[in-house]
């Protein structure tokens, strides 16, 4: 047993190590080391709990940690770097739903003293939040792995009846003040929440998902600080705090890569009308293709390649593919750099996780601000499964959904190559002009065997 | 209020302000591990799972603490293990190569 000070001090301790752990995030060459800062202050605050409560069930506590611990582990060693979207969305949503689930035992647990009601309000939005995020994740992760129709659904009702239900929740969270303990206002409390989770992510399409999932990333440190409000514990409440910060930052960041408000992406539902554009030509321009042969010698030929990735070369699992076409070309004297868009992909920084596992140096990765200015140097763009991230019309077309997103510059290169399945708009349904460019060439097909090809011929040129 | 209340809301407002500094420092090329390493700080709560299961309740308290302490431990162990997987990829050859590796 340790006493309550030296407890509350190795939580201080592993507070500390969080805030070091994350600090040390800012450059990929020290993030390692701080991933394992951050892992050793939350064994530190696990240890520090185990000695100074009495433990009256060991063999409880042995089971939750194991069977936590063999599943987590395995989905961690196992998962392919292109499913890292849904397992982020599910661990998210385990993480909210434990703190719901404490709070709850908390509140039903026999008490020897009434709790404050400050207590009980804390208690009532960590289910909330906790179940929010859970029910979110669960349906961010079925959208992802394409169990769930990943279409946006723009409805009048669907706004208004989660709003009834965020205040129907809020509603039983004052009561929970009035009669703690009562079964009735807990489970109405756990059943809405739950299905505000639903609703609340249903209409949400698969472009707008690394908004969402930030978002609930957010909502699972609120969650855990809720908590700790509720238990009075600062370990809690500190590092839900600043996984919250790290939510919100990285929402408004997704936000801002498409010149929306979160407000927007949550109702407004762009992309109902994803595939309904069909086949048709875009700004009824004449589309130019080229062969395989024709694309490489246009590369081999470059000085500088400006590839840019999008979620297809995810769905075509292209990375490495990608890597050894650059490999070729750098052979030849080509400079290949790589743009990234914030928002290509299903969530923050997916496109860097997969060049990465393709051991793409992360100094070719370049932002829009870095990469912008170097498209009209560049002799060929190589697009790659993006759509709406180079699409023209986010700066010329008022009425267009996307209007004023920020979009990387791949019109302004001397040439464009763009590797496409067929003539399907993307995600928003919205047509692209870049593909009727004068410099624009199509190479349609499977993203990865083109790039195999492609490799073949560079090659051979 | 009481002041234990306001002391605790002082903590919450304190650590949002130092995570909104140390964060807005994290470059895009990391941002997929910064969800899954915070995500997995996240998964603090298991020191409450831990509180609730160890004191051995019965019923319905037994179980919601088990089950919170499960699902804690995933998202902890899972959380810290592929995040490590992740940073372990990112890598820079021109560094390496400074660092004397052939």
């Amino acid at each position: 047993m340790i006493s309550t000070p030296l407890l509350q001090l190795s939580y201080l301790v592993a507070a500390v190590l969080f805030i070091m752990g994350l600090r040390q995030l800012s450059s990929p060459r020290t993030a390692p080391k701080g991933n394992a800062t951050s892992a050793v202050g939350m064994l530190i605050a696990v240890a520090a709990t185990l000695l100074a409560f009495e433990i009256i069930k060991p063999a409880d506590l042995l089971i939750g940690v194991a069977a936590g611990a063999l599943i987590g582990g395995l989905l961690a060693w196992r998962i392919q770097m292109t499913a890292m979207p849904q397992l982020v969305a599910l661990f998210n949503g385990l993480g909210g739903s434990a703190s719901a689930l404490v709070v709850l035992g908390e509140l039903t647990r026999p008490k020897t003293a009434a709790l404050a009601s400050s207590s009980l309000v804390a208690a009532g939005m960590g289910i909330l939040i906790g179940n929010i995020t859970l029910m979110g994740s669960l349906m961010a992760f079925g959208k992802l792995q394409g169990v769930i129709p990943t279409g946006a659904i723009r409805s009048r009702t669907l706004p208004w009846l989660n709003l009834m239900l965020l205040l129907a929740c809020l509603g039983f969270t004052g009561a929970l003040v009035g009669a703690p303990g009562n079964m009735v206002i807990m489970l109405s409390l756990v059943g809405l929440s739950l299905v505000l989770g639903v609703t609340g992510v249903m209409s949400i399409g698969g472009a707008d998902m690394p908004v969402m999932i930030a978002f609930l990333n957010a909502l699972s440190g609120l969650a855990a600080s809720a908590t700790g409000f509720a238990l009075h514990n600062d370990v809690l409440i500190v590092a839900g705090s600043l996984v919250g910060a790290s939510g919100v930052i990285l929402t408004n960041i997704m936000c801002k890569g498409m010149n929306r408000s979160l407000g927007n992406v949550m109702f407004a539902g762009v992309g109902i009308a994803d595939g309904a554009g069909g086949v048709a030509a875009p700004g009824g321009g004449t589309v130019k293709q080229a062969s395989p042969e024709e694309a490489a010698l246009m590369l081999a030929e470059s000085d500088l390649v400006i590839v840019v990735p999008g979620y297809g070369l995810a769905v075509a699992q292209a990375q490495h593919t990608v890597r050894q076409l650059a490999d070729e070309l750098e052979k030849k004297g080509v400079e290949v750099v790589y743009a990234i868009h914030p928002v290509a992909g299903r969530m923050p920084g997916h496109m860097n996780v997969l060049l990465a596992e393709a051991d793409v140096d992360y100094e070719k990765l370049k932002d829009l601000d870095e990469v912008n200015p170097m498209f009209p140097q560049a002799d060929t763009v190589l697009v790659i499964g993006a759509n709406d991230v180079v699409n023209p019309v986010a700066r010329t077309d008022t009425s267009s959904p996307i209007y004023g997103m920020p979009i990387l510059d791949a019109d302004k290169a001397a040439s464009c190559l763009v590797l496409k399945r067929s003539m399907r708009p993307g995600f928003s349904g919205i047509d692209n002009p870049l593909y009727s460019n004068d410099r624009t060439m199509m190479v349609f097909g499977d993203a990865k065997d083109t790039l195999l090809e492609l490799v073949v011929q560079v090659k051979q040129s | 209020m009481t002041v234990e209340l306001v002391g605790a809301l002082m903590v919450f407002v304190l650590a949002g302000f130092v995570g909104f500094e140390i964060i807005a420092r994290v470059p895009p090329t990391l941002h997929t591990p910064l969800m899954s390493g915070s995500n997995a700080i996240s998964g603090i709560t298991i020191v409450g799972a831990i509180v609730v299961v160890a004191a051995g309740y019965t019923g319905a308290a037994r179980w919601l603490g088990v089950a919170a302490l499960a699902m804690a431990t995933i998202n902890v162990v899972g959380g810290y293990v592929v995040t490590q997987r992740m940073l372990n990829m990112f890598k820079s050859r021109k560094k390496s190569r400074k660092g004397g590796r052939s």
